[in-house]
């Protein structure tokens, strides 16, 4: 077990190496770079571009940068820093004097850590996860028991909605309908102190999850309700509850559990347009905005959190799988 | 000894997009306290589904039992269970009535300890606390012969091979000390020696506690030393019933004929081989008007087209349903040929 964690965990390292050196690739072909100005900005002179350019490194090839900002490089004065590798994710290039580290993941002065934009996505996945839980599962757990029912075929028609209609979509009607008509939240909140303002944000992010977790679960279930072992429980004179309870569902949620990791790293990172869209003050959104401004370290930083928080997801999947299913042995 | 279970006239049928599937038709028999009963037949011949009538294990839809009784009981609490309340039935299952099924690689619970799935039928029926039916559950494993068995109790079933996985399938339903053991093809999905053993086990078993049997079988070899008396059962009708010895040595029915022909023999002389019943068993949903066997019965004559014969006495404690007085000897009316294979 601990040899197959630590050999996973080892496995992160090329995985990590191979999406920074494509996120490069891709980031560095595409036209513009961060001193470029726009006609109502402050006009940035040849000679200053120049020499900021030799301050950052911008200067040296382009296989220099990479391995500077991956491994490591050896500054003017002759030391050598430590790269991404050691956790340094490199100067913005936009925020003056904030590391890359910095912007993420420190909170707002005298506040905990979930007050930082890397603290917010996680809070808002979480609670769009718990949202796609306890909504999807029982309905998925219902449609299933109710198979070809009124209830399934409305289940059925939630999910087909929350599947196919893109998050952004529902994120403008929701916004159109909640903050709009019925003046029930704000458009863009003041604070994100209280609960109301999350509300909308978690619902539309959570929405697909939800929609994707019933309709597993309902398939998952309809698979175990003819199964031979659920026969055997009520023929052991099992009062129908226990036999739901206790027979059917851990097995019927084996697959659900297995997408709770995966899931939650898709809500944090697939929060980008949602956080965008409410004004929301997390990771995706600086990260959208970093994107716009061509500010090369915190896209590569940004896009290596991502990536590590997906592999540990994965990761995730497989401990998860072992312990809610007996006949799972990692080696 | 005293009547222990009378079954009358149940009829079960499966309400299907395809059709009504008549899969019990009016079934008759009994069985007394202690005796152990053989239902014998082909594949989809109704025994799983005639059994699981009896204790409403039904999957409702699409299935239903749309007529019949089941007395089980003796004395004062002899009750028809299809009468019963949906609590009523509980107390029954597993409790007064046990089953084992088919395949013990798929009945048992992939994900709950043996142990787990033991004690909870003590808990429930017995009233046992955790500790005492984890207690009780050893002693069952035991008994069914499971090595270590202590050990073995916080095991899962995939951690058992497919002969220990049925022992722990019977000690299950020996937990409760059940009047009635119903054990649906329990041996089926073995091979042939852990087939002998378990058999072997459950005559065992019986002998000990002194239950009734209703043992499932296609198997007419296993039946011979271990059932009292054999119901044959074709397309969802009892069509023989004998004791076990009358059966073997003078079948009446062409089917049971049929059946017994294909079973091999030790004293069997070269000339006397290994024959098969030709055709197919008819279509449930679309019964044929008169015998069920008709299509493939060597012995036909006219009205089995058109009559469907009932189960009557011929000896005592034989029944047969058949137009006709045919025993081995009989010779045949018509040749089935074989049924054309489709490529
Ligand atoms: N859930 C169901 N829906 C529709 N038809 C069913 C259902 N269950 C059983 N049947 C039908 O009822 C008939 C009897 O089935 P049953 O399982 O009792 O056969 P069996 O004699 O036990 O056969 P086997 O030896 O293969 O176990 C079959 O023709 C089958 O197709
Ligand atoms: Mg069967």
């Amino acid at each position: 077990m601990t040899t197959f964690i630590v050999r996973r965990l080892l496995w992160m390292i090329p995985t990590l190496f191979a999406v920074a050196l494509v996120t490069f690739i891709i980031m560095r072909s595409a036209p513009g770079g961060p001193w470029d100005t726009s006609a109502e900005r402050r006009q940035v002179d040849a000679s200053t571009q120049k020499s900021l350019n030799a301050y950052y490194g911008l200067d040296k090839p382009l296989w220099r940068q990479f391995v500077a900002y991956t491994i490591g490089d050896v500054n003017k004065k002759g030391t050598f820093v430590c790269g991404a590798i050691c956790g340094n994710l490199g100067p913005s290039y936009r925020t003056r004097g904030r590391t890359v580290q910095d912007i993420l993941f420190s909170p707002p002065a005298d506040r905990p850590l979930w007050y930082s934009r890397f603290g917010y996505s996680i809070r808002l996945g979480l609670i769009a996860l718990a949202f796609a839980l306890i909504v999807g599962i029982p309905v998925g757990i219902i449609a299933a028991l109710k198979h070809n029912s009124f209830a399934d075929y409305v289940s059925l028609v939630i999910a087909t909605i929350g599947i196919s209609v893109p998050s952004f979509v529902m994120a403008i009607f929701m916004i159109v309908i909640f903050a709009r008509w019925l003046g029930l939240v704000p458009v863009v909140p003041r604070t994100w102190d209280t609960i109301t303002p999350w509300i909308l944000p978690a619902l539309v992010l959570g929405f697909g999850t939800m929609a994707f977790t019933a309709r597993l679960t309902r398939t998952s279930m309809l698979e175990v309700i003819r199964q031979d072992y659920v026969r055997t429980a009520r023929a052991k004179g099992l009062k129908e509850r226990a036999v739901i309870l206790r027979h059917m569902l851990k097995n019927a949620l084996i697959p659900v559990v297995t997408i709770l990791g995966p899931s939650l790293a898709g809500l944090v990172t697939g929060s980008f347009i949602i956080e965008t869209m409410f004004g929301f003050p997390g990771m995706g959104r600086a990260y959208v905005q970093s994107i716009g401004q061509r500010d090369y370290s915190m896209i590569m930083g940004t896009t290596l959190i991502y990536a590590f928080l997906v592999a540990l997801a994965n990761l995730s999947v497989d401990l998860i799988y072992s312990f809610v299913d007996p006949r799972i042995r990692l080696e | 000894m005293s009547r222990l279970l009378e079954v009358k006239g149940l009829e079960t049928r499966f309400f299907t997009q395809d059709g009504v599937v008549h899969a019990v038709n009016g079934i008759n028999y009994h069985l007394d306290e202690g005796e152990t009963l053989a239902i014998v037949g082909e594949s989809g011949c109704g025994k799983s589904v005639g059994v699981m009538s009896l204790l409403r294990l039904i999957p409702m839809p699409p299935g239903k039992v749309t007529a019949g009784q089941v007395w089980f009981g003796t004395g004062d609490d002899r009750k028809d269970l299809l009468k019963l309340s949906d609590d009523e039935i509980r107390q029954v299952r597993g409790n007064r009535i046990a089953m084992i099924f088919q395949d013990p690689m798929t009945s048992l619970n992939p994900v709950l300890t043996i142990g787990f799935q033991i004690s909870e039928a003590l808990m429930l029926h017995l009233g046992m606390d955790k500790e005492k039916a984890r207690k009780r559950a050893v002693e069952l494993l035991e008994l069914v012969g499971i090595p270590r068995a202590a050990e073995r109790l916080d095991d899962y079933p995939h951690q058992f091979s497919g002969g220990m996985r049925q022992r722990v399938m019977i000690a299950m339903g020996l937990s409760c000390n059940p009047q009635l053991l119903i054990a649906d093809e329990p041996t089926t999905a073995l091979d042939v020696t852990i087939q002998a053993q378990i058999a072997d086990l459950v005559k065992r078993l019986r002998d000990e506690i002194g239950m009734a049997i209703i043992w499932i079988t296609h198997d007419l070899g296993v039946v011979a030393g271990l059932a009292d008396r054999v119901i044959v059962m074709y397309a969802g009708f009892i069509v023989e019933e004998a004791q076990v010895k009358e059966l073997y040595g003078n079948p009446r029915h062409p089917y049971t004929i049929g059946l017994l022909g294909s079973l091999p023999r030790l004293d069997a002389t070269r000339e006397h081989r290994l024959s098969s019943i030709e055709g197919l068993p008819p279509d449930l949903i679309d019964l044929p008007k008169g015998c069920p066997f008709y299509a493939r019965c060597n012995y036909r004559i006219e009205i089995c087209a058109t009559d469907n014969p009932r189960l009557e006495p011929v000896a005592p404690g034989h029944k047969v349903a058949c137009h006709r007085e045919v025993t081995r000897e009989t010779p045949y009316t018509v040749e089935i040929e074989p049924a054309e294979v489709v490529a």
